[in-house]
């Protein structure tokens, strides 16, 4: 072989086991699970091929309330994230100094611990007469009736809580990377600080936010922990509604059917996101 | 990198003490919950529902292994996370590495097929292939688990290593190559050192997005039970103490190879 | 169009035509011809006839189990914190038969579990266990029909033959214990925390009172839900029809779209019940026991005038177990009155071994301090040994004549509980 031509196979030799991997059980899986949300048929008879798209009517009548209450809480939460993400992205990336890493090294530090079990431990937090509502309620700063667990608030408050290190992350990068001189030049332009931030420093750091809106409102809209653990009567999301189906009801049409159009909604919206931004600039600011 | 970091001494935009605080009570709200998890680890309940402080003691530690199954669901998910971290770390690097190194036809795709397992959400992956599990009528348990984490951390491996080899400087490996090496010395002897901190980097973020799964799992586990699993299902029943002590033990892990990962990068810089 | 491999090809065209021109796409639909090859295959399922005569009962019995013999090893599967964690039944039957047990409790839900077996026992696969407990329910009842449980032989079985209660002989989910054998019992009622409740409810109504307005938990389950509002309604679960759902649907929906109900649980009311975060719920009997005996809490069961649904947990031997007869061996022993005084001791849900009641009276004739009132506790407790006026007032759930029904049952009552 010529040293050309193995050069030129490199690559591909390189990516073979590992994209063979994500052919067959990636992309393959995605492949079925359009079919079997075209199949028809029960659990003890099995399933055909059928083209029954009635799957697809009856889960977006039955279960559009639970699609538009999904996205409606990953929005909130997004919203919320960027809220409290960003000054603290900024404070880190501007005043962090020294102890820069130290500050990122906290920010990540809850993903040490089990996803699930952090939810869990909202849960004991939160309880009505619990750690946090208890003493409140004992000193009357809050009615006996109150609560936050089995509300939206508290699925909301969770997903924010979850993923907010996802959203941090990227607009620290983005903050980061910011030449000094930049700023420079526009003080020395005779730019207010309070100028400088709205022309300079925001608009330089939109790709963060925005990869930061990517990292975290997928997993959002489509979580079923935090809604299963702190939510409570009309709270179901989607994801819940998947889980139930796939896992419980065994309803295997209805349940791709679903994913399927979760999945759709979520995909061209980040595909098309990705690509006004440029896919290579986001993968390499969720990399960091 | 350094230059910036040196350039502090700037006039100091907007913000101050208001943000510091703002920072700080944010860092306190994301740690609230772990700081009460390795409390209740330490609780003196009479029996196994941990709701209430009771007192501080220590035999938790003493019985942590006594609840065979929640035992044997850690030793099932710190498995699956090393072959996971072993079996992806491998073919993400070389994903990777291709994709940093060379130009070829193909390599969007495999970047599109990478950013979309990424972006994918979790629910729809774990749906997907219990969808194909159960249509080939695959056993579900501790191997289809284990291929559904290497699944999803192929692209992070990768693109962590693909981060890391860009920054690489290529004429050490022409030079390496000029003295005469050929190409596997030269993998062997330059290139692997010089990418292994994403290769490790990457390894390490498969064992934990691995051992923290729980959405994807819970479509592909079958009867098999990984810790995450035994925590969901234990909490019908209410949570042992057992869980926060293996919860803090593997959070303290974690704190220690990341404290000594930067004690030694300190070193090295 | 009805050759399928055809109807395949159009589809394939038909996903790359539409997004012709994006060479990506189209890559990735080549690599996915495989995968539309095997999805077209669809998934496997086929139920079975059902022996329907004794005699044939008998000839599936001997069919299955000739030439079984024991391995020295069985795989048993269970509920959480359904026995005693140092698990001294289990030992002591290795002792005894030299048979060693590999006991794990992942089942937690009858349906989650019955999605997770389903598949496998499909395929002929091994599940992994040789013995499981499920609950009676159309899960198990669908385990019966698709023939995925094994006929037990009940000549291998003298210790249940001997000491198991008359009433668990005849259970109408499998009359006769040609697949299931009863291993413990339990009802649902109404828990609550006496802190918060002053007056006991006496009817399932409380559950709908404005005053405990977002203190009250009901259960995720179809069946459970239905249950309550059909007693309340005074419709007899097992006897309802469609008419009769609806109605109890409409009760079920008024009582969450008033924010009385706070929450719809798996078994997780119990730690909400116990801290105030819910004051009165639907519950399970033993799971109220439990709490207190371990926690020192003061929560109280009831079974409502109206009555309340008893069910059954079951040992069954799937069709694809690899020790059968090593499993069969296990089921027996837990007849032994000894053994289901230690475990009714330890779980606290009604034992279907009645000679275990004299037991634990002896056991607690010899004890002192707080075990011999932990053991009097539990011999008097109606919900371990419930007398024949408790039995009386106790209903089975809503059996289906068929899946359609089934699925009938749950497009009904399952929105209330997913929305």
């Amino acid at each position: 072989m010529s040293r050309r031509l193995r050069t030129a196979l490199t690559p591909y030799a390189l990516i073979f086991p590992g994209g063979i991997w994500l052919a067959i059980f990636f992309v393959v899986p995605m492949v079925v699970m359009l079919s079997l949300s075209l199949q028809s048929g029960s659990v003890e008879d099995g399933y055909a091929f059928t083209w029954n798209w009635h799957s697809y009517v009856d889960g977006l009548t039955n279960y559009h309330d639970q699609i538009i209450r999904s996205v409606i809480y990953g929005l909130s939460s997004t919203v919320i994230q960027i809220v409290i993400g960003f000054p603290v992205a900024y404070w880190i990336a501007f005043k962090g100094g020294r102890r820069k890493s130290v500050y990122l090294f906290l920010l990540l530090l809850p993903f040490l611990v089990s996803f699930v079990l952090r939810t869990i431990s909202w849960q004991f937090l939160l309880s009505d007469n619990g750690m946090l509502l208890g003493p409140l309620k004992g000193i009357g700063l809050l009615p006996e009736d109150f609560r936050v667990l089995a509300t939206p608030y508290a699925v909301i408050g969770g997903l924010a809580y979850n993923f907010l290190p996802f959203m941090v992350l990227p607009m620290y990068v983005a903050l980061e990377r910011i030449d000094p001189r930049v700023l420079e030049a526009a003080q020395d332009l005779y730019a207010s600080r309070f100028q400088t931030f709205l022309r300079v420093v925001l608009p330089l750091s939109l790709p963060g936010v925005f990869a930061g809106v990517l990292m975290t409102f997928v997993p959002a809209t489509s979580d079923y922990v935090n809604a299963s653990v702190l939510g409570g009567t009309n709270t179901t999301m989607i994801g819940n509604v998947i889980q139930n189906q796939y896992l419980i009801t065994q309803d295997y049409p209805t349940a791709s059917a679903l994913s399927f159009t979760l999945m759709a909604l979520l995909l061209v919206g980040i595909f098309a996101y990705a690509r006004a931004l440029g896919t290579e600039d986001v993968l390499e600011v969720a990399a960091r | 990198m350094s230059l910036r970091g040196r350039a502090a001494g700037r006039r100091p935009l907007l913000g101050g003490r208001g943000l510091q605080i703002f920072t700080w009570l944010v860092i306190a709200w994301l740690l609230l919950p772990i700081a009460v998890m390795i409390l209740f680890g330490f609780n003196d309940t009479q029996g196994r529902y941990n709701t209430a402080w009771q007192g501080f003691t220590l035999k938790w530690y003493g019985k942590l292994f006594e609840i065979g199954d929640l035992t044997e669901a850690l030793v099932n998910s710190l498995l699956i996370a090393l072959l996971t971290m072993v079996v992806a770390g491998v073919l993400g690097s070389l994903i990777g590495l291709a994709l940093g190194r060379y130009r070829f036809r193909g390599s969007g795709t495999t970047n599109v097929v990478m950013f979309a397992a990424i972006a994918c959400a979790e629910i729809v992956m774990g749906a997907s292939l219990l969808s194909l599990f159960v249509t080939l009528a695959v056993p579900l348990g501790f191997w289809t688990i284990m291929i559904s984490h290497v699944m999803f951390s192929i692209s992070f491996v990768a693109v962590t290593v693909r981060a890391r080899v860009m920054t690489l400087d290529r004429s050490l490996e022409e030079a390496a190559r000029d003295l005469g090496a050929g190409t596997w010395t030269t993998f062997r002897l330059v290139t692997l050192p010089m990418i292994f901190p994403g290769v490790l980097a990457g390894s390490m973020l498969a064992f934990a997005l691995s051992i923290d799964d729980f959405v994807i799992t819970n479509f592909t586990a079958g009867g098999t039970v990984t810790f995450p699993l035994w925590i969901w299902g234990s909490t019908r029943v209410g949570i042992p103490p057992q869980v926060n002590i293996m919860g803090t033990l593997i959070f303290a892990g974690g704190v220690l190879i990341a404290v000594v990962n930067a004690l030694m990068a300190r070193r090295r810089g | 169009m009805n050759d399928p491999s055809r109807q395949d090809l159009a589809f394939l065209r038909g996903m790359t035509g539409r997004r012709l021109g994006r060479r990506d796409a189209l890559r990735l639909s080549g690599l996915s011809a495989a995968g539309l090859a095997l999805a077209a295959c669809g998934v496997q399922g086929k139920s079975v006839a059902q022996p329907t005569s004794s005699a044939q009962v008998e000839s599936e019995v001997d069919k299955y189990w000739s030439g079984k013999t024991k391995n020295g090893h069985v795989d048993f599967v269970n509920w959480p914190l359904y026995m005693d964690p140092k698990l001294p039944e289990l030992k002591e039957f290795t002792e005894r038969t030299g048979i060693t047990v590999n006991y794990k409790e992942a089942i937690q839900e009858t349906t989650s579990w019955y999605a997770k077996i389903q598949p496998q026992l499909a395929a002929g696969q091994s599940i992994g266990y040789d013995v499981m407990i499920v609950t009676n329910s159309v899960q198990l009842t669908q385990l019966i029909k698709l023939g995925y449980l094994v006929p037990l032989d009940h000549a291998q079985l003298p210790n249940f033959a001997k000491n198991v209660g008359e009433r668990y002989k005849s259970q109408s989910f499998d009359p006769g214990n040609v697949f299931t054998v009863p291993y413990a019992s339990g009802m649902t009622g109404i828990a609550y925390n006496p802190k918060y409740v002053d007056t006991p409810p006496t009817s399932y109504s409380a559950l709908w009172d404005p005053k405990y307005k977002g203190k009250v938990g009901m259960m995720a389950d179809s069946q459970e839900i239905a249950n309550f509002a059909m007693f309340l309604l005074g419709i007899d679960p097992a006897k309802s029809t469609q008419a009769d759902w609806e109605k109890a649907a409409e009760k079920l929906k008024e009582q969450r779209d008033s924010g009385i109900v706070r929450k719809y649980y798996d078994q997780s009311y119990i730690d909400p019940l116990a801290k105030g975060d819910i004051w009165i719920t639907q519950a399970w009997s033993g799971d109220i026991f439990q709490k207190n005996l371990s926690d020192g809490t003061d929560l109280k069961f009831v079974i409502p005038d109206e009555g309340a649904t008893i069910w059954t947990d079951n040992f069954m031997i799937p069709k694809t177990a690899v020790n059968p007869v090593d499993a069969i061996m296990m089921i027996d022993f837990f007849y032994e009155p000894a053994i289901a005084a230690s475990l009714a001791e330890y779980i606290n849900y009604v034992t279907p071994v009645p000679a275990a009641k004299d037991i634990i009276v002896e056991k607690a004739a010899k004890a002192t301090g707080e075990d011999k009132k932990t053991l009097d506790m539990i011999a008097g407790s109606p919900l371990v040994f419930p007398s024949e006026d408790d039995y009386a007032k106790l209903r089975t759930y809503v059996t289906f004549a068929n899946s359609e029904e089934h699925k009938k049952f749950e497009s009904v009552f399952q929105p209330i509980t997913t929305s």
